[in-house]
């Protein structure tokens, strides 16, 4: 435990849909698999235009190496195999699945058979699970690592974005479940100690989470500070076990690794039912939304199909995220796909979405207080508009986690983040072209 | 639906209430109290002067970014506090010709011809005044006032027969001096202002008067008396706290801090100005970067590059 705390904002949490128990949309008519939805190879499809799929089914298989397989959530017929260009600007290869309503099962759905590590890490492996938490990092990869490394699991129930609740419904509607996930990890990867994180606006959750663990040994719930980026991997770590991940390190390099809690319901649902990741928990708000809800969907469902499940819009939406305020991707277009990985879908109108006018730094340091980091972000703007490689190799923009915690508090709403993300690229370029003239 | 309503924009998607207006509105507030005080005491031409400082700060920023076609910032009103400040170390008796000339050194040579506001390195208020200091030697030491129970000459400028106004004057302001720094209650109360709305840190102020306290009774000299003249206690809140040209760290602040406590006393005690204030703060803006970049904030688990 640490005794000093990171740096971080207050942001208004519009938790509006905590209370809610998530509902189950209909069928969409149509979902649309993108082959590559986080790092890693795309998956290559396995199904041919016309072949007739059911639910659980494999669609896209894992490319060798750093890939994960794809499974369908709907049962009905492929339709299309096409191309398409994601929210980040990415070309990748779908597949469109026209639903037949039935929802039929796939034979290929059977618990798996789970009596070693290895077993184990195959039944990973084949769930297609990635961190719902957001990130979306291939799961098979954060457990196949050096399991003598490791002595603490920390999961993170934190849900520190503004407006998600997918994750507080998990531990209070699926608290079993991530008891189980929990108790699975310990098990195999031979952890002997646990620590969950929820952010002190949870209570409910931080109850369940005790009630669901009270059974197992070396698990202790801690309710932390409900401060903007609790949730970040190192943020967490250091303040529930006060280890520090060291630049170009990972979370494994301190003995830890960290899991979200979603990500453990998923695993245990998988080892129990053999139904591997088909479909998500999606808070879906915003000013823009009539009818705010936690929609359960199945993974390539539009954004629009969702939205229209809430009632469709309230006012004319100006801007619509995949994620939360601080961290979320605007989209451009309604048919966007809801991937693995996503956990919100927000809507503003146009008094929440215009960004605001952007003034002169005024230097007043709100960013560099604030950074969670200990970053000097008005010192980066400096180095990037003078094109200084060197400096920013030493102003160390390489860990910004691009939070938003320096733009959020910035009087003169300057696009702080935005020109961090550019000299990260500056300095990777800069550091390249140096490696290349030795 | 139609798509081409969507805004697409960087996150963060969600921003903080605070903006640089609101920031300078809350000095604005935050000197109102002395701005009251140095008329009760003064009488109305110290608002004539505030107003006057004011309005040709504001003209000449307006100005100034129309002649270089810039963009027009008044709308920011750090120009009006950069009035008010100027005014604020101004005698009550000054020309008026003189203050404005002072309010234009302050905004069109001080803060403007570097860049504007973030880009000063020098306070523009407190260089304009040591400006006006040189040039207007005279009037700018003419403390005389209207009011008979105001002395003409400063505290710190006593002559050794004459009496050092008792303590609750000094408090209250009852003496000479420039219009705004006299009255220590009124900028007591607008420094707690400002600390509570967060405009300012506690380091600054409370590392620069305590310095000068403990320095003055370590030279054997009333430390009481010391804080409470010469301004002090103005360029303590309201000008060693200017953005721009002081550190962005806490430890910054200290160091800031200390050495405008041990400058001022140096030049109080062993100099040849009655008061040390205005050079202090100056001559801290001119170390500022060192100062910024030897207490930057340590990276995260950064690791040295070997």
């Amino acid at each position: 435990m640490s005794i000093f705390k990171l740096s971080g904002v207050h942001v208004k949490h519009c938790k509006h849909t905590a209370g809610q128990k998530p509902e189950r949309m209909p069928v969409p008519q149509t979902i649309t698999l993108p082959m590559s939805m986080h790092i890693g190879a795309p998956a290559k499809p396995v199904v041919k235009v016309g072949d007739t799929v059911k639910v659980g089914q494999l669609i896209g298989e894992a490319a060798p190496g750093l890939s994960v397989p794809i499974y369908t959530g709907v049962s009905g017929t492929v339709k299309k195999i096409d191309e398409m260009i994601t929210a980040t600007g990415m070309r990748v290869q779908t597949v469109m699945i026209e639903s037949d309503g039935l929802q039929t099962i796939s034979e290929t759905v059977i618990p798996p058979i789970v009596d070693s590590r290895e077993s184990f890490l195959e039944a990973i492996k084949n769930s297609g699970l990635v961190g719902l938490g957001g990130a979306g990092f291939p799961t098979i990869v954060k457990l196949g690592a050096d399991i003598e490394k490791i002595d603490t699991l920390v999961v993170n129930g934190a849900e520190c974005e503004p407006y998600i609740t997918s994750d507080t419904r998990t531990m209070i509607d699926e608290g079993d479940l991530v008891a189980q996930g929990i108790a699975l990890i310990m098990k195999y990867l031979q952890i002997s100690n646990t620590v969950i994180g929820i952010e002190k606006n949870k209570p409910e959750c931080v109850l369940a989470m005790k009630k669901a663990t009270a059974s197992l040994n070396g698990v202790d719930v801690r309710a932390l500070p409900s401060v903007y980026p609790q949730g970040g991997e190192k943020v967490l770590i250091y303040h529930t076990l006060g280890r520090i991940v060291e630049e170009g390190k990972l979370p494994l390099d301190c003995g830890v690794i960290v899991i979200n809690c979603t990500t453990l319901a998923c695993i245990a649902k998988y080892i129990l039912t053999g139904m591997p990741l088909v479909e998500k928990c999606i808070t879906v708000d915003g000013s823009a939304i009539k009818e705010p809800k936690n929609v359960i969907a199945p993974i390539g469902a539009r954004a629009m199909d969702l939205i229209d499940f809430c009632g469709g819009f309230s006012e004319v939406p100006r801007k619509i995220l995949t994620g939360g305020p601080m961290m979320g991707t605007a989209l451009a277009d309604l048919s966007t796909p809801i991937l693995k990985q996503t956990n919100a879908l927000l809507a503003f109108n146009e008094k929440d979405a215009t960004p605001p006018k952007v003034t002169p730094c005024i230097q007043c340091g709100r960013c560099t207080e604030q950074c969670p980091f200990g970053l000097s972000p008005s010192e980066i703007s400096k180095a990037y508009k003078a094109a200084d490689g060197a400096k920013l190799e030493k102003l160390k923009v390489n860990l910004c986690m691009e939070c938003g915690c320096c733009s959020y508090v910035c009087p003169a709403k300057r696009n702080i983040v935005q020109r961090n993300k550019l000299a990260k690229n500056m300095l990777r370029q800069y550091q390249m072209s140096n490696k290349g003239g030795k | 639906m139609n798509n081409s309503m969507l805004l697409v924009s960087p996150s963060p998607h969600v921003r903080s209430n605070n903006t640089t207006q609101r920031i300078m509105l809350d000095v604005i507030i935050a000197m109102c109290p002395a701005l009251i005080a140095s008329v009760i005491i003064f009488g109305w031409r110290a608002l004539a002067v505030t107003v006057l400082c004011v309005a040709v700060c504001v003209a000449s920023e307006w100005l100034f970014e129309m002649i270089c076609k810039r963009e027009n910032t008044v709308a920011d009103l750090s120009a009006v506090v950069t009035g008010m400040l100027l005014a604020f170390n101004l005698p009550v008796g000054i020309p008026l010709w003189q203050a404005a000339f002072g309010s234009i050194v302050a905004i069109v040579v001080v803060k403007q011809l570097f860049g504007g506001i973030g880009k000063n390195f020098a306070n523009p208020a407190i260089t304009a005044r040591i400006v006006m200091l040189l040039s207007f030697a005279g009037s700018m030491s003419n403390f005389a006032t209207q009011n008979d129970a105001i002395s003409g000459a400063t505290p710190l400028s006593l002559k050794a027969e004459e009496a050092m106004p008792s303590l609750l004057d000094l408090f209250l302001g009852k003496h000479g001096g420039s219009l705004g720094e006299t009255c220590v209650l009124a900028i007591l109360l607008g420094g707690a202002y400002l600390l509570i709305r967060r405009v300012i840190t506690w380091h600054t102020p409370v590392i620069f008067i305590g310095t000068v306290f403990l320095f003055t009774w370590a030279l054997g000299e009333d430390p009481l008396t010391h804080i409470l003249t010469g301004g002090l206690m103005l360029g303590a809140f309201f000008m060693a706290t200017d953005y721009s040209t002081t550190p962005p760290t806490k430890w910054g602040k200290v160091i800031f801090g200390l050495g405008c406590g041990f400058i001022t006393v140096m030049i109080r005690v062993f100099g040849n100005y009655p008061e040390g204030v205005s050079f202090a703060i100056l001559f801290m803006n001119i170390l500022t970067p060192y100062i910024s970049a030897w207490t930057r904030r340590k990276p995260f688990g950064g690791v040295k590059k070997s």
